[in-house]
C-alpha cells in the first residue's frame, strides 16, 4: 500500500524525441524526400570542401623564388598560387608607400582598427568620442603624411592599399552623418526654399550610380575650380563618396525622426524649448538611437562601395590587388588574390554586421517580455 | 456609431498674427534663414558655373550637344541592333542604354527568381539547406559588388579556350569565349505567335478581373484556366503553326578556332549577370525571409481552420500581406541592380556608362557626357520607383 506513495522519478522523454536522434530527425529527415535531399546536399557540401581543401592547401605552392611563377604555371589549375600572396602582399596592403616606411601605414591600420573598437563600445558612448575622432585622425594623418617629428614626407600619390579603403571610409563617414543629420532635419523642416534644396540633394543623388559622381569627381571637378587651383584627386574622390553617403544617411536618420512619437516635438515645444534645443536635447538622441542597426547596414554597404574608386583609378585595397597581377609573371593568378582581398573586405564587413545584429538585439531589450 | 462630440473651439482656426517685423516673430525669422541659405547655395552654384564657363573658354572646348551628330568611330562588341563604327555618337550611346537595360531586365527577373528561392530555403525544416543558405546570404552581402564581378571575370578568362570548351550537354559550351546556348533561327512566325502570347497575357488578366468581381455580386466561382489555356497556349500555337511551324534548332558548334551558331553569351555579360544576380539574390532573400515571417502563424492557422486548402492558403492569405512588407524593399533593390549595371565599366562590358565614359574622352565633353549618363538613370530610377509605388498602393492595406 506505501509503495504507491513513494515518489519516482519521472520518465526521460522517450530517445524519438530529445536528443541527438530527435535532432536529426526533425532536421534533415523528417521526411523521405528532405532526407534524401539532406544526403545529396551533405554530399556535395563535402566534395565540394574536400576539393577546394585539395586546390587550396594540398595542391598549393606558397612561394617561388624570385618571380620564376613556372612552379605555379605547372599545376594548371589544379593547385592554387598563393607564391602571388607570399610575393605581393605588402603590395596590396599598402600600395606604392615607400617600403622601409610601410610600418608608418601599417600602425595607421591599426589605429583605425582600434578607433572603430572604441566607437563600438557603448560605455564610449559620450561626448568625448568625438574628442577621441579628432585625435585618432590627426594621429593618422601625421603618420601618412610625415613630415613632422623626423617622419619623411610621403606626398599623397604613393598612399595605397587597406589604408586607402579606410581613409576613405572613416573620412566618408565621419563627415558624411553630421551632414546626413543637417539635411534629414531640413527635409523635415516647415521652411519650404530649405525643404525644397535637402529633397532635390537627397532624390538627385539617390537616383544616379555612385560611379557617375566619381567620374564627375575625376573628370568634371577641374572644370568648376578657378584656373590654377587644383585639388589632389583622392580629396575628390572622398568629397564625392562623402556627397553620396549623405543623402542615403539622410534617408536613414529621416526614418528615426518620423518614427518618434509627436508627443516628444510638442512637450518639447511646450517648455518652451528653441528649434536648436529642442532638436539637440529631445528629438536626436533618442531617433538617432533607432536609427544605429540601419545605420550600421549603411556603413557597410558604403565601406563595401568605396572599392568603385578602382574604376577612376584610385589605389584603395582591391585596385591594388587588381594591380599586383598585372605584372607579366603573375598575370592569371586573380582568383588567389581577388580571395584574399575578399577575406579582409569580409572581416570588415562581417564583423559590423554581427555588431549590428547583437546592438539591435540589446537595444530592444526593453521590448523582449 | 454615434459621432463623438468634438470641442468647438478646435474647430476655430488658430488667430491670424499680424506678421511683426521683429527678431522675436518665428516667421520672420523662418523667412530670413531661408534667404541665407539659399543665398549661400545660390552664389556656390553661381561660383562654379561661372570657373566652368571661364575653363571652357580657355581650354576652347565646345559647349552643346552637337557631337552627338558625329561619326563615332568607337567599336562595340555586342549590341542589340545594328551598328558599326561609321554611325553617330547618338547611335552608340543607344546601343549602350539597350545593353544597360539588357542586364538589368534579365537581371532583376533572375535575381527575383534565384533569391525568393534562397529565402524560401533559410526557413526551411531541412536543416543542411537552412545552413547553406543562411552562409551564402551571410558571406554574398559582405563582398563588395565590384569584387565578385571581377572574381567571376577572372574565372571566366581563366576557362579553357574554345577546342577544350567544357561541353555539360549538347549544344552547350562554356569556355574563354562565354557561354554557347542553343537556340532557334527566328522567324517572323515566332514574332507573331509572341505577340499573340502577350496579348493572351492581357486578355487572361482581364478575364480573371472580370470572373472575380462576378463572383463577389452572385458567390459563383469560376474557373479562369480554360481561358488561359486558350489565350495563352492554343492562339499562339495556331498563330505559329498557321505560318507554317518553323522550326529550325540553331545549335553551335565548333569550326576551326571558334564556335559558329547559337546563343552567345559574352564572357562579359556573363561575369557581369552572375555577379549582379547572385549578389542582388542575397538581398532579395532577406527581403523575402522577412516578409514570410512578418505573417503571423494564426493567419495561417484560421485560414487553415476555415477550411482552405494549402495552396490556397499561400495565396490567398499569406502571399498578399507577406507582398505588403516586400515590394517596399524590393523596389530599391531593383533600382540597386540598375544603378549596380554601370560597373559594367569596370570589366569592360559596354554599357551606357561605359560608351559615354568613351565618348567623354574622345570628343572631351565631359559635361554633356556625365550630364547624359545621369539623366538615364535618373529617368529610370523615377520610372521603376514610380511604377513599384503604383503597384504598391494598389496592394496596400485598405483601412477604413
Amino acid at each position: 500500500m506505501s509503495e504507491a506513495a513513494i515518489p519516482t522519478a519521472a520518465r526521460s522523454a522517450p530517445i524519438t524525441l530529445v536528443g541527438p536522434i530527435a535532432w536529426v530527425r526533425t532536421n534533415l529527415f523528417s521526411g523521405w524526400f528532405s532526407g534524401l535531399f539532406s544526403l545529396v546536399l551533405l554530399f556535395l557540401i563535402v566534395k565540394w570542401t574536400l576539393g577546394f581543401i585539395e586546390w587550396g592547401v594540398i595542391n598549393a605552392v606558397w612561394s617561388v623564388p624570385n618571380n620564376q611563377t613556372q612552379a605555379c604555371r605547372d599545376l594548371k589549375g589544379t593547385g592554387a598560387c598563393w607564391a602571388v600572396i607570399t610575393e605581393k602582399h605588402r603590395f596590396i596592403l599598402f600600395g606604392t608607400y615607400p617600403y622601409e616606411e610601410q610600418w608608418r601605414a601599417f600602425l595607421s591600420i591599426l589605429v583605425f582598427i582600434g578607433l572603430f573598437i572604441v566607437s563600438a563600445m557603448r560605455r564610449f558612448w559620450r561626448k568625448e568620442l568625438g574628442l577621441i575622432w579628432i585625435g585618432a585622425l590627426t594621429t593618422i594623418g601625421v603618420l601618412m603624411w610625415g613630415g613632422v617629428l623626423g617622419l619623411n614626407y610621403v606626398p599623397q600619390e604613393r598612399w595605397g592599399g587597406l589604408v586607402i579603403t579606410l581613409i576613405l571610409a572613416t573620412f566618408g563617414l565621419a563627415f558624411a552623418f553630421p551632414l546626413s543629420i543637417l539635411v534629414a532635419l531640413g527635409r523635415r523642416s516647415k521652411l519650404p526654399a530649405i525643404k525644397a534644396l535637402c529633397v532635390i540633394y537627397v532624390e538627385l543623388i539617390r537616383g544616379v550610380p555612385l560611379i557617375s559622381l566619381l567620374f564627375m569627381a575625376s573628370v568634371m571637378f577641374p572644370l568648376f575650380l578657378p584656373e590654377g587651383m587644383n585639388i589632389d584627386k583622392l580629396l575628390r574622390a572622398q568629397i564625392a563618396i562623402i556627397l553620396f553617403a549623405g543623402a542615403y544617411l539622410a534617408e536613414v536618420v529621416r526614418g528615426g525622426l518620423q518614427s518618434l512619437p509627436r508627443g516628444q516635438y510638442e512637450a518639447a515645444d511646450a517648455l518652451g524649448l528653441s528649434y536648436w534645443k529642442k532638436t539637440g536635447f529631445i528629438i536626436l538622441p533618442q531617433a538617432l538611437r533607432l536609427v544605429i542597426p540601419p545605420l550600421v547596414n549603411t556603413f557597410i554597404g558604403f565601406f563595401k562601395d568605396t572599392s568603385l574608386v578602382l574604376i577612376i583609378g584610385i589605389f584603395d585595397l582591391l585596385t591594388a590587388g587588381k594591380t599586383a597581377i598585372i605584372e607579366p609573371a603573375w598575370q592569371g593568378f586573380g582568383i588567389e588574390v581577388y580571395l584574399t582581398v575578399g577575406f579582409i573586405y569580409f572581416c570588415f564587413c562581417f564583423a559590423m554586421s554581427r555588431y549590428s545584429q547583437n546592438l539591435e538585439a540589446e537595444l530592444n531589450q526593453h521590448r523582449v517580455r | 456609431m454615434s459621432q463623438t462630440s468634438i470641442d468647438p473651439r478646435s474647430l476655430r482656426a488658430p488667430p491670424k498674427r499680424p506678421i511683426k517685423l521683429s527678431w522675436a516673430d518665428e516667421r520672420i525669422r523662418g523667412i530670413f534663414w531661408q534667404v541665407v541659405v539659399v543665398g549661400i547655395v545660390v552664389s556656390i552654384v553661381w561660383w562654379l558655373w561661372s570657373n566652368t564657363v571661364h575653363n571652357l573658354e580657355v581650354r576652347r572646348i565646345a559647349t552643346g550637344f552637337g557631337f552627338l551628330n558625329r561619326e563615332a568611330g568607337l567599336p562595340i562588341a555586342e549590341s542589340i541592333i545594328d551598328y558599326n563604327p561609321t554611325n553617330t555618337y547618338l547611335r552608340a550611346l543607344i546601343v549602350g542604354l539597350l545593353n544597360t537595360l539588357k542586364v538589368a531586365v534579365v537581371g532583376i527577373i533572375l535575381a527575383t527568381i534565384f533569391g525568393t528561392l534562397i529565402g524560401i530555403a533559410r526557413l526551411s525544416k531541412n536543416w543542411v539547406l537552412r545552413t547553406l543558405s543562411a552562409t551564402y546570404v551571410e558571406v554574398i552581402r559582405d563582398l563588395p559588388l565590384l569584387l565578385q564581378l571581377l572574381f567571376w571575370y577572372a574565372i571566366l578568362q581563366g576557362l579553357p579556350g574554345p577546342r577544350q570548351a567544357m561541353h555539360p550537354a549538347e549544344g552547350v559550351f562554356l569556355s574563354n569565349r562565354g557561354l554557347k546556348l542553343p537556340w532557334i533561327e527566328w522567324e517572323g512566325a515566332h514574332s507573331l505567335a509572341l505577340l499573340a502570347f502577350v496579348v493572351g497575357l492581357v486578355v487572361t488578366f482581364l478575364y480573371r478581373r472580370q470572373a472575380v468581381a462576378k463572383q463577389i455580386t452572385d458567390g459563383v466561382p469560376r474557373h479562369t484556366w480554360p481561358v488561359a489555356l486558350v489565350a495563352l497556349v492554343a492562339v499562339p500555337l495556331a498563330a505559329w503553326a498557321a505560318l507554317g511551324a518553323p522550326f529550325t534548332p540553331d545549335i553551335p558548334a565548333l569550326r576551326g578556332f571558334n564556335f559558329q551558331g547559337g546563343l552567345t553569351l559574352s564572357p562579359e555579360y556573363f561575369a557581369l549577370l552572375a555577379g549582379l544576380v547572385m549578389y542582388t539574390a542575397g538581398f532579395v532573400a532577406e527581403i523575402v525571409r522577412a516578409g514570410i515571417q512578418a505573417v503571423p502563424n494564426g493567419q495561417r492557422e484560421a485560414a487553415q481552420a476555415l477550411g482552405l486548402r494549402p495552396g490556397a492558403v499561400l495565396r490567398l492569405v499569406v502571399l498578399p500581406q507577406a507582398l505588403r512588407v516586400i515590394v517596399p524593399p524590393m523596389t530599391s533593390q531593383y533600382l540597386n541592380i540598375t544603378k549596380n549595371s554601370s560597373l559594367a565599366v569596370a570589366i569592360g562590358y559596354q554599357d551606357i556608362v561605359s560608351i559615354a565614359n568613351t565618348t567623354l574622352n574622345q570628343t572631351g565633353q565631359a559635361i554633356e557626357g556625365i550630364a547624359i549618363i545621369m539623366l538615364v538613370y535618373l529617368t529610370i530610377s523615377l520610372s521603376i520607383s514610380g511604377f513599384m509605388n503604383w503597384y504598391n498602393a494598389r496592394i496596400a492595406l485598405v483601412e477604413r
